[in-house]
């Protein structure tokens, strides 16, 4: 069952990204996404960027034309939500690296906030193609984390791939957890980066019934709706499809 | 421990809880998982001649635990790149029946000759998809429509054939018989009611197709009134399917005429572990009622006597 509810605030992040928040007291924890109807047009996966108790919020990249639609929601306009679904970060880990490549961070950015407030470490390597695209770079730093930043063009920080970043700040401190989302490639990286530092990947497949029904977000041998989207890194290692194809809406495998 | 396997349409079944068509099945590791799960056989999506995106979202409506509304609308990859699904599944040991949907009979006997080289036990064919332009039970709700295309279809391989007909209607069983005639080793019923959802605030269908079709707990005596009425009518065996969620559930199916099983909402519900939990459950059902053979509860409750009066 859905809520529809009223969007009361609309945030440009970047030039690229949107928050939207609204009022939804049911619980939710980081890692967990929510399915978002827009009225008359499609209903979207979105990962959780605010977990409050009260309200929850979604960042959304303008990718697809619905993508861009939602962008174009203003304060007031009604949504339909359901959810939250889907497993969450473990937040346990002492000190924690966030790898985040692009729209990554919003979902990593409420994990990152829940591991400050219970005084874990943490440093994150936020990547993007320009300065002006790194995502809640000052939430990160105002919860009290360090962050690195890389960017492609050189704009802010280290020019290059945020991959770089990881691997020197891996190669050089220890961590007891890496947190991850982005682009596959990125992410594949990333793990193997880390080495014997445990690393959960936030995976995103094309998604229509949030359920475990439908198989649209088939990975492997498993449905990112309610086996993820979490994955430990030693879950992904044996799947084929990690980091080469995905599905397209109906079920065709398109590579990356 | 009571013997759960069934010979059903010629195939025979290690026990008798498929997996639905529709419910996973886009990729050949899904059918894989739901085999080495426990299922019996596992049915595909509905596979087309070319590839189907589907609806827009809204698809789904759920309604707690005994109901889900879906206008997925056959979504497929087509024929020309779903055999490499099939082949995983088959690579997993997995009892493989290939679901296919045409437009007209010409149409399901040109899948039906692709789906069968791809090594599946059988076929089924979809007659009921209560909700797709063009398919479904627009093709094939009346008893000619269903006994041309089934025709058609058995002319033209040699796998068995099970013809998965609609609920509605208001004659079944008319269109199981008409399957028979047409030549099919098998009915499966039923395929979801035709439903919709509205919402109150916005004024407007849920679903973007507005219709879909309900399933899950709330359609099971439906169902297996269909069962039950359409055992009378043929002497092929008939696949029981709509709200099986407890061996009591799916008892009532064998009770009522159903020789095998599909499950499709529970899965989703539950998870994976419905089938090794199914089979448990119907196994200690079947032992505390002194039946040693599932096969041997086929339709029994067709043979009970009617209650004197005085």
């Amino acid at each position: 069952m859905r809520s529809v509810v009223a969007v009361t605030d609309r945030v440009t992040e970047t030039p690229s990204t949107v928050t939207l928040r609204f009022p939804y007291p049911p619980a939710a924890a980081p890692g967990q996404f929510v399915m978002v109807w827009l009225p008359g047009d499609d209903e979207l996966p979105m990962s959780l960027s605010y977990t409050d108790e009260l309200s929850k919020g979604v960042t959304i990249k303008a990718m697809g034309g619905t993508s861009r639609r939602v962008q174009a929601i203003r304060e007031g306009d009604p949504i339909g939500i359901r959810g939250p679904y889907g497993n969450r970060f473990d937040l346990s880990p002492k000190r924690v690296l966030i790898v985040s490549g692009g729209s990554g961070a919003a979902v990593l950015a409420p994990a990152a906030s829940r591991a400050r407030a219970a005084g874990k470490t943490v440093t994150v390597a936020l990547g993007a193609t320009k300065s002006a695209e790194l995502l809640f770079k000052e939430r990160f730093r105002a919860m009290g984390a360090r962050v690195e930043v890389a960017t492609d063009d050189g704009s802010e920080g280290a020019k290059g791939f945020v991959t770089g970043v990881a691997e020197r700040l891996l190669a050089s401190e220890p961590f007891d957890a890496v947190w991850t989302c982005g682009p596959e490639v990125m992410m594949k990286k990333v793990i193997a980066a880390a080495r014997s530092v445990p690393v959960f990947c936030s995976m995103e497949r094309h998604m229509k019934c949030a359920l475990g029904m439908c198989d649209a977000c088939a990975l492997g041998p498993y449905h990112v709706c309610v086996d993820g989207p979490v994955f430990p890194a030693e879950a992904l290692r044996s799947v084929p499809d990690f980091g080469a194809f995905h599905r397209d809406s109906s079920g065709r495998r398109v590579p990356f | 421990m009571a013997d759960l396997a069934v010979r059903c349409a010629g195939v025979n079944l290690r026990n008798p809880f498929l997996l639905a068509s529709g419910v996973w099945g886009e990729s050949g590791e899904s059918l894989a998982g739901a085999w080495n799960a426990g299922a019996g056989g596992v049915i595909t999506k509905s596979i087309g001649s070319v590839p189907r995106p589907g609806y827009p979202n809204p698809t789904v409506e759920t309604y707690e635990r005994w109901g889900l509304l879906n206008a997925m609308g056959l979504p497929n990859p087509g024929i020309d790149e779903y055999p490499r699904e099939i082949e995983i599944a088959r690579k997993a040991g997995a009892t493989v029946i290939g679901s296919v949907f045409g437009g007209n009979a010409e149409e399901f006997a040109r899948l039906a000759v692709r789906m069968a080289a791809t090594g599946v036990v059988a076929l089924e064919l979809n007659l009921s998809c209560p909700h797709a332009e063009g398919f479904g039970t627009e093709v094939g709700g009346t008893p000619a429509d269903v006994e041309r295309i089934v025709r058609a279809v058995t002319k033209e391989v040699s796998i068995p054939v099970i013809a998965k007909i609609t609920p509605n209607t208001n004659d079944a069983a008319g269109l199981a018989v008409a399957a028979e005639r047409g030549g099919a080793s098998a009915v499966s019923a039923i395929n979801t009611l035709r439903a919709i959802a509205i919402d109150v605030h916005l004024r407007r269908p849920v679903l973007s197709h507005g219709l879909g079709g309900l399933s899950g707990s709330a359609i099971k005596p439906v169902g297996l009134a269909c069962v039950w009425q359409i055992f009378e009518k043929v002497s092929i065996p008939v696949v029981g399917v709509g709200g099986i969620a407890s061996a009591q559930d799916a008892l009532e199916y064998v009770m009522a005429g159903a020789r095998a099983l599909e499950v499709g909402t529970q899965v989703t519900f539950e998870g994976i572990g419905a089938f090794g939990r199914l089979s448990r459950e119907l196994s200690i059902l079947l032992d505390e009622l002194g039946i040693s053979r599932i096969e041997e509860a086929v339709g029994v409750a067709h043979r009970a006597g009617s209650v004197p009066r005085d």
